[in-house]
């Protein structure tokens, strides 16, 4: 693959990019979970909303595997980022 | 800890009729949505709409959504609505819902029953210089011009020739931009043939069997270069530049479900819907006994659906809570049935039919 190709940005809010997921993925990481580990992609403020798709993808073209059968990770909460100060105040009654 | 008998997540087509639904059966309904205004993607679509009689065809987006939010006006004593609210997290220990508004509010809510009607995320590809500025999706550029009344640029390359790219296509040219082409990946147009030949009509080149190869630009986007596809989507090389100041992206959407799988729901993969969506019952009811499902986080489909979904999710909300007699709730349920089957009457209905055959169980085992 091009060295553009390699460039592209994947996960904006960690600044992933396809070249370095590629480059995992080889290793054996072949699932989001484990990505998500190595690299931080999907834990930055939008939690994987413009990554996810496309990784999985990139998952199953580089594994032969069927995008169906690709996890697309663990959900946890919150969705999106909430400041913690306004966590701890417990929110309102 | 706030209460609610029923909470809506998403006041779009479905979130609003799920509630307006429930609300007319007697539920007390808390709706939230993360958006500043109610009415989901309706009010940034300006065309006609398709479909049936009974789910206004005919009628332009934005109007349906001044229509249920007029219908909403008449329930504020059953309806409690957040706007600017986003509900973030589902906690299974004890079915809490916890949600901020804007960033510095944060509440806690605990609902009898959840309709989750969160819509969907658009798709986006990967080509080199895609970060930069210029490149856009169709539903922010249907943001930009048709609520804000902004023109996003001067020279547009629409990426996918289905429905959202031919209407925003035609939506750009209504407003005096120029569309240097629209690309597609498939042989064939997906969208309607109707919107496609306004396009064509007006001279516009649409790039079957073509991919965007690299954006071009240094700072902001100047252009774009495509390329030939085979059948295999792989590259075969002749190659067209094309100059332009915006690259937008209407390559599809995906069902939002980030909640739905905090909440343990049995999820699929269904290709016809667009991505993982929950398994439900003829009436809307997910895996998890609390939980209904409505619209497009249900799976892709046209927002004239995802009403009539979440008006049976409505009326499956309020019957399980033991609101509205029997026969009222039957006879509702085998109208907007009937709705829904005439909906999906035609070819794209099938599509959409064969994957709801893959996540629609007859009923739970309790």
């Amino acid at each position: 693959m091009s060295e553009k190709t390699n460039d592209i940005i994947i996960c904006r809010c960690e600044e992933i990019t396809l070249g370095e997921i590629r480059e995992w993925i080889a290793k054996g990481y072949e699932t989001f979970d484990e990505l998500k580990r190595v690299l931080r992609v999907g834990m930055g403020p939008c939690q994987g909303r413009g990554c996810r798709e496309m990784i999985l993808r990139e998952i199953a073209a580089k594994t032969g595997k069927p995008v169906a059968d690709i996890h697309p990770g663990t959900f946890r909460p919150p969705a999106k980022p909430v400041k913690l100060a306004v966590l701890a105040e417990g929110g309102d009654k | 800890m706030r209460q609610t008998e029923v909470l809506v997540i998403g006041g779009g087509p479905a979130g609003l009729s799920a509630a307006l639904e429930a609300a007319s059966l007697g539920c007390d309904v808390t709706l939230v949505d993360s958006d500043l205004a109610l009415g989901g993607q309706l009010i940034k679509q300006t065309h006609k709409f398709f479909g049936s009689k009974e789910e206004r065809a005919g009628t332009r987006g934005f109007k349906i959504s001044e229509m249920l939010l007029e219908e909403l006006h008449g329930y504020k004593d059953k309806i409690k609505v957040h706007t600017n609210c986003t509900a973030t997290g589902y906690y299974k220990e004890d079915g809490v819902i916890s949600c901020v508004i804007g960033e510095e509010k944060y509440f806690r809510i605990q609902a009898k029953k959840i309709v989750m009607a969160t819509g969907a995320q658009e798709r986006l590809l990967p080509f080199p210089k895609n970060h930069l500025p210029g490149v856009y999706g169709a539903g922010a550029v249907q943001t930009l011009m048709n609520v804000y009344g902004v023109a996003p640029g001067e020279k547009v390359i629409m990426v996918g020739a289905g429905n959202i790219g031919l209407i925003v296509s035609y939506q750009l040219m209504q407003a005096g931009v120029e569309i240097a082409g629209i690309v597609e990946a498939m042989d064939k147009i997906g969208g309607y043939w109707v919107h496609a030949a306004k396009i064509r009509r007006m001279g516009v080149p649409i790039y079957l069997r073509h991919t965007i190869k690299e954006a071009i630009g240094d700072q902001i986007v100047k252009g774009a270069v495509i390329q030939e596809i085979n059948d295999k989507f792989q590259p075969t090389g002749t190659e067209i530049k094309i100059d332009a100041d915006i690259i937008c992206m209407a390559v599809g959407l995906t069902p939002t479900c980030e909640i739905l799988w905090q909440a343990g729901c049995k999820m699929i993969y269904v290709p016809q819907l667009c991505g993982h969506v929950a398994q439900r019952d003829m009436n809307m009811r997910t895996s998890h006994p609390d939980i209904w499902v409505a619209g497009d986080a249900a799976g892709i489909e046209e927002a004239s659906a995802a009403m009539v979904e979440g008006r049976i999710a409505g009326v499956g909300v309020a019957k399980s809570l033991g609101h509205g007699n029997a026969s009222e709730q039957a006879k509702r349920l085998e109208d907007y049935k009937g709705r829904i089957a005439d909906l999906r009457g035609g070819e794209v209905g099938q599509k959409i039919c064969q994957g709801l055959k893959v996540c629609t169980v007859n009923q739970w085992e309790v």
